[in-house]
């Protein structure tokens, strides 16, 4: 055990000043997201919200499509990471119930950054990026909401019309959406 | 080679080190690898018997480690865990009877072996490695894990990294670390602060294995994407307001019938109990062979570094990361993984310079401080403890929301000691302070 301090002592670091037992240490998970945050650029169309500011690894992500067809809408997306971050992606769901092929009803969002395709090197911006590409592309190949697919791939202005009908708080296919017009 | 000092150990077969006979056969002499100035015998079987030893995790691994290390030497050996046991642990925990299901597992593990390996003492606490404090820490010469969790992990070893004091020798613990996954597995030896830390090798865990969400909702192929069907999307549908508990037997039953009866819609076969209990609980099948491998190398390392008999795995710029792979032929590799200069824990700018400010500066005129200091020359930082975001420069909603904290004190933000980071755009790395206060 000797050994091992007096290798340390060759390897000489800084000096510093004992100054007691540290208190309460900033966690890993914390030190990345504050990274991250800084990293973010959410332009014009993205604002975050924070319910508890002290609190980072919890909030709210609002994106508002300035093009598109889910243009003149506001969607609501709650971010949730937890302290194996970035190991673990963030948990991403929509507060808000939207006809979209990628969303299905209760909010759970295909993406595939956000689950299979996850890796550390990827920050909280690829993720917020992903979600703003799901609003100006929504993909009709790979659905998490069948009907919502089958109607993009059918028909395009039909498609283009369901959503507006179900941005204004309208039913598409016998299901009543929630109204997130801004 | 140098002449073997003779030992003033009984070696034979009589006398109470006959157990000892093999192991005294290297602590009695000098060896090839021993330093000129290293003397065998009594002192160096002392030092092993006195070296208090912490095990975290009693399970697969832990299980293998304690037995290991009891019959090693090592006296003085502590345990954490907060699990009890489970009948499915039986066939590779093999400390553990069918009578001490339920029981905690520490506790059990720590009776087993020493009514097995007399003179031995055991001490177990039955309970999270975060319940401990720095204080608690200190009292081990070095720490052996057998974890199955990345997240205590990155814990043990940001808690050791952060308790390295320059002018303490007794501060510095070695860290051995285990794991295992199926045939793979791994044995690595971290000297926190001097070597590559276990944040600085988040690279090397396989992520999760994960299916496409669309995969599951639309177009499942296999019995497991109709059980996680049932785990992430029929849950959340129909039982929203029951938190899914993967220990109660009646919500694994429920996610069960749901995925039989999903993978009956799409002619799927296969779908059980206990694989659902597999997949909701990302069970890996433990393989008792490869714990005892690993278990054996982590015990192996520590021995070494304990008694100074053999090299050891992890002296600075040499070989600090063994892997092993069991699941065709036998193959391992040993190498250096090398520390990341950016490391969030141990990196250059990482660990914590203690600093000294006024307790009645405000937040606002510390930050102005900070960017006149050379090492810093911050021009946007954000600034955050443990518990408070003090101050964020982006995004917007959390600078409004933190603005007023920049007029505030520092004693109405912070108490005495607390450490902060700062990160600044301008630098790839952030800082860490430790503050004190002083009027």
């Amino acid at each position: 055990m000797k050994k091992i301090w007096s290798m340390k002592q060759k390897v000489a670091q800084e000096e510093a000043a004992h100054v007691g037992p540290k208190k309460k240490r900033v966690t890993a998970a914390q030190l990345r997201v504050q990274k991250d945050l800084a990293e973010l650029s959410l332009g014009s169309t993205m604002k975050t919200h924070f319910p508890d500011p002290d609190d980072i690894l919890n909030f709210k992500l609002t994106i508002d499509p300035d093009e598109g067809m889910y243009k003149g809408g506001r969607f609501e997306f709650d971010f949730k990471i937890n302290q194996n971050f970035p190991h673990d992606p963030p948990k991403v769901k929509c507060t808000q119930k939207i006809y979209h092929p990628n969303i299905d009803l209760e909010g759970n969002v295909c993406l595939n950054i956000l689950r299979e395709d996850w890796k550390p090197v990827l920050n909280l911006n690829a993720a917020v990026v992903g979600l703003q590409f799901l609003f100006l592309e929504p993909n009709a190949s790979d659905p998490l909401n069948k009907e919502a697919a089958e109607d993009l791939k059918a028909n395009r202005e039909g498609f283009k019309r369901n959503v507006r009908a179900s941005l204004g708080g309208g039913t598409v296919r016998g299901q009543s959406f929630d109204r997130v017009l801004k | 080679m140098a002449n073997a000092n003779i030992s003033s150990v009984p070696i034979g077969s009589e006398g109470p080190r006959a157990r000892w006979k093999y192991l005294d056969n290297i602590l009695g002499r000098s060896g090839p690898f021993t330093d000129p100035d290293w003397v065998p015998g009594e002192t160096v079987i002392e030092s092993l018997e006195r070296a208090k030893l912490l095990v975290i995790g009693a399970g697969g691994l832990g299980c293998e480690i304690l037995k290991n290390l009891a019959l090693s030497g090592f006296k003085d050996i502590h345990v954490i865990d907060m699990d009890t046991i489970d009948v499915s642990n039986l066939n590779r925990q093999f400390l553990f009877r069918h009578a001490d299901v339920g029981k905690y597992k520490a506790e059990v593990a720590a009776k087993f072996v020493e009514k097995r390996v007399k003179g031995v003492k055991i001490t177990p606490y039955c309970g999270k490695i975060q319940d401990k404090d720095e204080e608690y820490y200190k009292q081990f010469a070095m720490i052996v894990c057998g974890l199955d969790s990345i997240e205590a992990r990155r814990w043990i070893n940001a808690t050791l990294v952060g308790m390295v004091d320059e002018n303490d020798e007794d501060s510095l613990k070695p860290l051995i670390d285990g794991g295992t996954e199926g045939f793979k597995g791994q044995a690595r030896v971290i000297l926190p602060t001097m070597t590559s830390c276990i944040e600085c090798q988040l690279d090397m865990h396989a992520p999760r294995a994960a299916v496409p969400l669309c995969t599951l909702a639309s177009i499942p192929r296999q019995p497991q994407h109709c059980i996680e069907w049932a785990h992430i999307i029929a849950w959340d549908e129909e039982r929203k307001d029951i938190t899914l508990d993967t220990d109660d037997p009646e919500h694994i039953t429920w996610l069960f019938q749901k995925a039989l009866k999903r993978a009956q819609e799409f002619n799927i076969e296969g779908v059980t109990y206990s694989m659902t209990q597999g997949v909701v609980k990302n069970i890996i099948p433990a393989i008792a062979s490869t714990n005892a491998i690993v278990a054996a190398s982590c015990c192996n390392e520590a021995f070494k570094i304990a008694t100074s008999t053999n090299p050891f795995l992890g002296v600075p710029d040499t070989e600090n990361y063994m892997m092993y792979t069991g699941d065709e032929g036998v193959y391992t590799y040993t190498f250096q993984h090398l520390r990341q200069p950016d490391c969030p824990v141990c990196g250059d700018d990482s660990r914590a310079r203690p600093l000294q400010v006024n307790p009645n500066s405000t937040l606002q005129e510390f930050l102005d401080g900070l960017a006149e200091r050379p090492e810093a020359q911050l021009k946007k930082p954000s600034i955050r403890s443990e518990e408070k975001s003090l101050y964020y420069q982006s995004p917007a909603s959390l600078e409004e929301q933190t603005r007023p904290n920049l007029s505030k004190k520092l004693n109405e933000l912070l108490e005495n000691g607390e450490e902060v980071v700062i990160s600044d755009p301008a630098f790839p790395t952030q800082f860490k302070y430790q503050l004190t206060f002083k009027e």
